[in-house]
């Protein structure tokens, strides 16, 4: 064999191997929420409707429930708004609203215009209690067990699909018999 | 509307750069000299419109203007200007983009000196250039478009990662890419002989300036980068073998090989055929780098963009640039191979053992750096290869190559032995054992068994490297610009050699918790925990210790190591202090608060690590010594004999075809 083809052959063996790498790069980059199967951080927070009642996570004790961070200012919560809407329609799963990095002022009249998909929502001003539920950026939405433990994070904006592929299979699995 | 003008001068960036590929390699390939007037000019427009659209990009960062998604991802309004200037290159984009302006200006740079080359070699070089410069382009805009916006606009950014807000990142990525990127100039002029299938050396010749700079910004890229590592990250390492900082060495190590092959050939038409190869893998190692680095394939803390459906583009566009190279080399290396003998201790077959081991060390590199990926790939399950492998299989073919530097530094060409050298090298080698063993027992206990060894080829290297220049100042003969280069970059090794040899065995390292007025002892340096305070930045908020140092009850330094939690990312980032000096550097970072005031600390001594980085630095100062010299005695030399019609001679012949 001619030596000087060596190189290109070595390269296409280089080739394969990459391809193979990029091929299974997809299952690496989702990462899994370190909380799942854990209980749900603590929280405190003042509550944007009553300043006398805190939120606090006993909101989420003895149901399924939603955990679901969003800001005015995010373009996306925008985006999901609506079907944050129709869920709590559907009337299976309250949803716990934290309002991340935002004004009280601005959050009451989005809800005012938008409607309110939400059964409490917090205010988490400095962003505290986002680092403790490790949220990497609006919206996030967790899945909470009656027992108080995260069962499911769905990073981005909520969609119908998303809610019934990978929502509502949980919390029917367990949740329909008791219900 | 500005920033829609970016996107549109990127998109006639790309019309001229495919324009400077079809007539630069058409036009000499169909014989069609007019079409030649083109390239240039394709060259300069392409400069012209990257530049527009990078400034277009800055201004958009500076005006804040979060419409533009890559501006709000990487920016904040409270974020200072310079940072936001420098945020421009902070993630994939942007990087592109400055990997764009840099080739386009190696481009004008080959453009401004393509006089001194045969038209039609230098139209093909330009054409090679226009290919890569096209690809790039095209990936950019079709995958990575900085200019993408952000419908509807969100009221302020997301912040920059805030281990970028750092000086040395201003820095770190333009020098990189300039040495990166520069060995694509190199790769063109080995296509373009290759293409010519040229039976002569005179392309080596052409080579050799363009592969030392590309080689002395890389040099200085790394350790800047490493410098950064070193007291950004916070806790005192500057190498980490991480698979970013593997892309970067590698082309380097085969850069160094190529300088040295360079000069065989060009000074005695040997080793053809494989200084072409190393000119190709240098710059295919840069483009698997930014390949490895892009496509999220390897998981390393510097890669912060991971989407494969970029991988695929940019393997696409490897195969194209790569495999064509290669397929190219296949083809007329055989033709162009060299067939002239050389005695076994002569300068060649140094240089020849220096290539082998160069190029053996890059392989280590390049088989720890893909091991992982391999592993995975088998299905092996995960495989993590750390300094455990590389520091001593790194060893293997290192060590015989720098024990080897000073004698091929004085071995004469074509004829065996080393002459009259012999004796002053004995000595040499001498002198530096009896300093090393001094050294390494005298004033740096505990040695390890490669203490005085490292120390003795570091000494003998600098020793060897000095030889010649004074010899020849002694005998008031004149210091040739390349003779001056490669003593000044071997001395720079020297330098580095030493510097990692004490680093590697003097360091003294200690976690430990501190109560205020509580001390810890490292050697001969007493660390005493003072307390601290809480701070507030611009942009962040924290809290700042302070660590005064003594050595023997006599004050040395005060350190305020700090840890900082930046608002927008809620990231916590650590910033270690450091005393530097010139023979050691003592370093104090925070850890956690353990209650009760106080604070788990991370003490450090190191010996001599800046030799490390000042060794790199001389290196890149030799290269550029040898480059910048020698073109102006060229220069002076045509002047001198213009009447005589000689500087005619200095073009080559014209082109073939």
């Amino acid at each position: 064999m001619n030596r000087f083809l060596l190189p290109l052959a070595a390269f296409v063996l280089l080739l394969a191997v990459l391809l193979v790498g990029l091929k299974r790069a997809p299952e690496k980059s989702i990462l899994p929420s370190p909380l799942i199967g854990k209980a749900a951080p603590h929280f405190t927070l003042p509550n944007l409707f009553d300043t006398t009642q805190p939120v606090t996570t006993a909101a989420l004790q003895g149901h399924w429930s939603l955990v679901n961070v969003w800001g005015t200012w995010c373009v996306e919560c925008r985006a999901e708004h609506e079907v944050l809407l129709q869920i709590k329609q559907q009337a299976r799963v309250p949803i716990v609203g934290i309002d991340w990095k935002d004004k009280d002022e601005d959050a009451l009249s989005w809800l005012a215009q938008l409607g309110n998909p939400y059964e409490r929502v917090g205010t988490d001003r400095d962003g505290r209690v986002a680092i403790d539920w490790g949220v990497y950026g609006a919206p996030e939405t967790f899945l909470i067990s009656p027992a108080g433990t995260v069962v499911y994070k769905h990073i981005g904006a909520m969609t119908l699909e998303v809610w019934q592929r990978e929502f509502l299979p949980r919390v029917g699995a367990s949740a329909s018999p008791g219900a | 509307m500005v920033v829609e003008l970016g996107h549109y001068a990127l998109i006639l960036a790309l019309m001229l750069a495919a324009a400077q590929a079809f007539f630069g390699l058409l036009g000499p390939a169909l014989q069609r000299p007019r079409w030649l007037a083109a390239v240039p000019s394709a060259a300069c427009g392409q400069f012209v419109f990257i530049a527009l659209a990078t400034a277009v990009l800055v201004h958009a960062f500076v005006s804040n203007d979060f419409s533009v998604k890559y501006v709000a991802d990487n920016s904040n309004s409270a974020l200072p200007l310079f940072y936001r200037v420098t945020a421009l290159w902070g993630a994939h984009e942007g990087s592109m983009l400055l990997w764009i302006l840099v080739l386009s200006l190696w481009t004008l740079a080959l453009v401004a000196n393509a006089q001194h080359l045969p038209p039609f070699f230098a139209a093909r070089a330009l054409g090679v250039l226009g290919v890569i410069s096209c690809c790039f382009l095209l990936f950019t805009l079709l995958t990575s478009n900085p200019f993408a916006r952000l419908i509807p606009a969100v009221a302020d950014g997301h912040d920059l990662n805030p281990v970028l807000q750092d000086p040395a990142f201003a820095v770190h990525p333009p020098i990189l890419y300039m040495g990166y990127v520069g060995f694509s100039v190199s790769f063109a002029l080995a296509c373009a002989a290759m293409i010519e299938g040229r039976r002569d050396q005179l392309w080596a010749h052409w080579m050799r300036p363009w592969t030392v700079m590309a080689w002395a910004f890389l040099a200085c890229g790394i350790a800047l980068g490493s410098w950064w590592a070193y007291y950004e990250l916070g806790w005192g390492g500057f190498w980490f073998w991480d698979p970013v900082e593997n892309a970067s060495f590698m082309p380097w190590l085969i850069g160094t090989a190529l300088i040295h092959s360079l000069a065989v050939t060009d000074k005695r038409g040997l080793f053809k055929s494989w200084t072409l190869l190393l000119a190709v893998t240098a710059f295919s190692l840069s483009l698997l780098g930014t390949f490895l680095v892009r496509s999220g394939v390897l998981v390393s803390v510097h890669s912060f963009a991971a989407d494969p459906s970029r991988g695929i583009f940019i393997l696409g566009l490897l195969v194209l640039m790569i495999g064509g190279a290669l397929g190219l080399y296949a083809w007329r290396a055989p033709v162009m191979k060299s067939a002239a003998g050389f005695d076994f201790i002569s300068r060649e077959s140094f240089l020849l053992f220096n290539n082998i081991l160069l190029t053996i060390a890059a392989a280590v590199v390049f088989g720890g750096t893909l091991a992982p990926l391999i592993a995975d790939s088998l299905g092996l399950g995960t495989l993590s290869v750390g300094p455990p492998y590389f520091n001593p299989s790194f060893l293997v073919p290192i060590l015989p190559m720098l024990s080897l530097v000073a004698l091929g530094m004085h071995a004469r060409w074509r004829r065996g032995g080393l002459g009259e050298a012999r004796r002053p090298l004995l000595v040499t080698l001498a002198v530096s054992l009896l300093l090393a063993l001094a050294l390494s027992l005298g004033v740096y206990a505990h040695p390890l068994t490669l203490t005085p060894i490292g120390a003795t080829v570091g000494l003998w290297i600098i020793l060897a490297a000095l030889l010649d220049p004074i010899d020849r100042l002694r005998r008031g003969l004149r210091l040739p610009a390349s003779v001056a280069g490669m003593s000044i970059a071997h001395i720079g090794l020297g330098v580095f050699v030493l510097g990692i040899t004490f680093v590697q065995s003097n360091t003294i390292e200690r976690d430990i918790a501190l109560k205020p007025g509580e001390a810890a002892q490292l050697g001969a340096y007493q660390f005493r925990y003072d307390g601290g305070q809480d701070i507030m930045g611009p942009n962040y908020e924290g809290f700042r210790g302070q660590v005064s140092i003594t050595r023997n009850g006599a004050p040395v330094s005060v350190l305020y190591p700090e840890k900082r939690r930046y608002w927008v990312q809620g990231t916590v980032q650590t910033t270690a202090a450091i005393a530097a000096g010139f023979n050691r550097d003592l370093l104090a970072a925070l850890g956690e608060d353990v209650g009760a005031g106080a604070w788990s600390l991370r003490l450090q001594y190191r010996p001599l690590i800046r030799f490390v980085w000042i060794g790199a630095l001389i290196m890149a100062i030799g290269g550029v010594t040898a480059v910048i010299g020698r073109r102006r005695e060229q220069s002076l030399a045509a002047r001198a004999a213009l009447p005589l019609g000689a500087a005619g001679q200095l073009r080559g012949e014209g082109g073939t075809p």
